[in-house]
């Protein structure tokens, strides 16, 4: 196992990277770039970092009217407030004028940990997700990170990028032709009887989950969801098709997010048994991020009770 | 300001409301209320003021314009139209199915808008972006943007006031559009936002009170704003919702009404008068 790397971290690093390559690439944060990450950007180009305080709503304001001239902006906040607080700006200044912003929230989901359920954002998924137009992409690890925030950046259009606190292990460097591509699912191990479809960290538990589930005699098919907007339809109607039957997996509310864009698609079009599994609807609570996440049962031995649920529908 | 051009002005002026009478009767919706106190103002923004060419309305060195409160389309539209960013005819498509003139400013479609806006409180935002953008372009355009007074109860106002003192945003000029009324009624009785100066002075702003009907006193207005250096600078304009027809004025009821057949009529017939007044 390699080193922990926190996916907001990855974040800081490519960013400071880029900025050296793309002049128009400029970052703002609401007074928390220590935590956000962007800090090193500030340091390395003050001059197209701005500050613009506990101001989430004029943050992604501001960010509008740079894109109007040719800008790239990112901004950075927890997912709670660059999502949550300045949602109706997202989806009215950005979204509908098609605005080449990319909205960054970092501490997303659970992992947040001790600051309890204020500042654990479960809804940021569904809530960008539902605005017409939005991108909306949460990767697993450092290196899909970096990937992601080098392809953000050559798309010009509004976009959501979810990271996450917490180190977490490194895995798609080692993926075999892996190439980072908005829209297009990675699958990371084959299966056939059950396709775990993930996103975020819950990816590195989907593969902890299936050598579980490989032990107990079932084939799981693990599929790195990356871009949950667009989402890639052809790789899940392959997956309903040859597994029979799925399991979502996210650090997020159940409702809206990875799970409901993927049960929306299925239902409609190659109806297979879906088992949702992230936070059921509920709010989080302060803790150690790991103990948080047991809580709730975002771990591996959860998603695996979620496939052999989804085992059991399939066969009826 | 000489005597001919300010009744320059006033005929632009008076042929924009028409239009924008003719817009909003046209599709039995909008806003002429606070179109009609903005009217004046913009008039003089987009014929004195503004370095914009029409041939080219995305010229990356232009000035800009956030029409923040995004409602007030039947002031923009007639004055885009007037001033050559398409074709008066447009202006019939006014908030249509068929057209492209959507209800609230949009940037895509509508030539000549850089913004789209229509939720209140945002467009300031924008404004310091397209600032900043400037400054760190070293671009000589200037910025404009144009809120309401009952607009100014929303926080992220407030949050863009900051931000443009904290970057020092010279380039920006904000224009509030005082008519004292929004749609529950007066704006002191349903959010006080006075006193303005104070306010926007304590926020580091360079504050000009001028009468929003005026033509000189806002063009010497928006003259004061470009020699501001340091700091931005707002523009209380002193106006009457509904400036331009009897019945309109001062009531809050015309803030987002279609006139009937009837009041058409009269509100044609009086600004034909003021028309034919002035080119007479």
């Amino acid at each position: 196992m390699g080193k922990k790397i926190a996916t907001r971290a990855a974040y800081g690093d490519a960013i400071v990277r880029l900025g050296a390559v793309d002049p128009d690439l400029v970052v703002l944060d609401a007074d928390l770039s220590g935590s956000t990450m962007t800090k090193a950007f500030s340091k390395a180009y003050p001059d197209r970092f701005f500050n613009m305080g506990i101001a989430e709503a004029d943050m992604a304001g501001v960010a509008a009217g740079l894109a109007t001239c040719g800008k790239k902006p990112f901004y950075s906040s927890f997912a709670m407030f660059a999502a949550g607080r300045a949602w109706e700006q997202v989806r009215n200044s950005i979204a509908y004028p098609h605005l080449n912003v990319k909205v960054v929230g970092s501490h997303g989901g659970l992992s947040v940990g001790e600051d309890g359920a204020t500042h654990q954002c479960i809804e940021d998924l569904a809530i960008m997700r539902a605005i017409p137009g939005m991108t909306v992409v949460c990767p697993c690890d450092a290196y899909e990170t970096e990937k992601a925030v080098e392809a953000l950046l050559a798309y010009d259009g509004p976009a959501y990028l979810r990271l996450g606190r917490g180190g977490v292990e490194t895995v798609t460097d080692r993926v075999k032709g892996y190439r980072f591509r908005l829209g297009k699912g990675v699958c990371l191990r084959g299966g056939t009887d059950v396709t775990i479809v993930a996103a975020g960290m819950t990816v590195q538990m989907a593969l902890a989950a299936a050598e579980l589930l490989a032990k107990r005699g079932v084939s799981a098919r693990v599929i790195d969801m990356h871009t949950i907007k667009p989402l890639d339809t052809a790789i899940l109607k392959k997956a309903a098709l040859e597994t029979g039957a799925i399991v979502t997996t996210e650090e997020a509310n159940v409702v809206g997010g990875l799970g409901g864009a993927v049960a929306e698609f299925l239902a409609e079009n190659c109806p297979v048994p879906v088992v949702r599994h992230g936070v059921q609807d509920v709010f989080g609570r302060s803790g150690e991020a790991s103990a948080v996440l047991k809580a709730y049962g975002i771990t591996p031995e959860g998603i695996a009770k979620s496939a052999k649920k989804a085992l059991k529908l399939k066969k009826g | 300001m000489r005597p001919s051009h300010e009744k320059e002005l006033a005929i632009l002026a008076t042929r924009a409301r028409l239009l924008g009478l003719d817009a909003v009767y046209g599709c039995q919706s909008g806003h002429l209320g606070g179109s009609f106190s903005a009217m004046d103002v913009l008039t003089v923004l987009y014929r004195d003021v503004m370095r914009v060419d029409p041939k080219a309305p995305r010229d990356p060195d232009r000035d800009r314009f956030v029409l923040s409160k995004g409602h007030c389309t039947p002031a923009l539209y007639p004055t885009l139209a007037l001033r050559g960013f398409f074709p008066i005819d447009d202006l019939k498509q006014f908030r249509s199915i068929e057209g492209h003139m959507s209800g609230h400013a949009e940037m895509h479609h509508v030539a000549g808008v850089d913004m789209s806006t229509g939720s209140l409180g945002q467009g300031l935002s924008a404004a310091v972006g397209m600032a900043l953008a400037g400054k760190l372009d070293r671009k000589k355009y200037r910025v404009y943007a144009l809120t309401g007074d009952g607009e100014l109860a929303e926080g992220q106002i407030w949050e863009a006031a900051m931000a443009a003192a904290k970057y020092k945003l010279d380039n920006l000029c904000a224009i509030v559009d005082v008519n004292g009324l929004q749609i529950d009624g007066r704006t002191a009785d349903v959010m006080p936002t006075e006193p303005l100066d104070q306010k926007w002075a304590a926020f580091g702003w360079n504050v000009i009170r001028a009468d929003g009907h005026d033509y000189a006193a806002i063009r010497a207005a928006f003259d004061a704003a470009a020699k501001a250096k340091g700091k931005p600078t707002v523009i209380l304009a002193a106006t009457v919702k509904g400036k331009g027809v009897s019945f309109m004025e001062n009531d809050p009821g015309w803030h987002g009404k279609a006139p009937n057949s009837e009041q058409y009529e009269q509100a044609r017939a009086e600004l034909c008068a003021r028309l034919a007044e002035l080119e007479g």
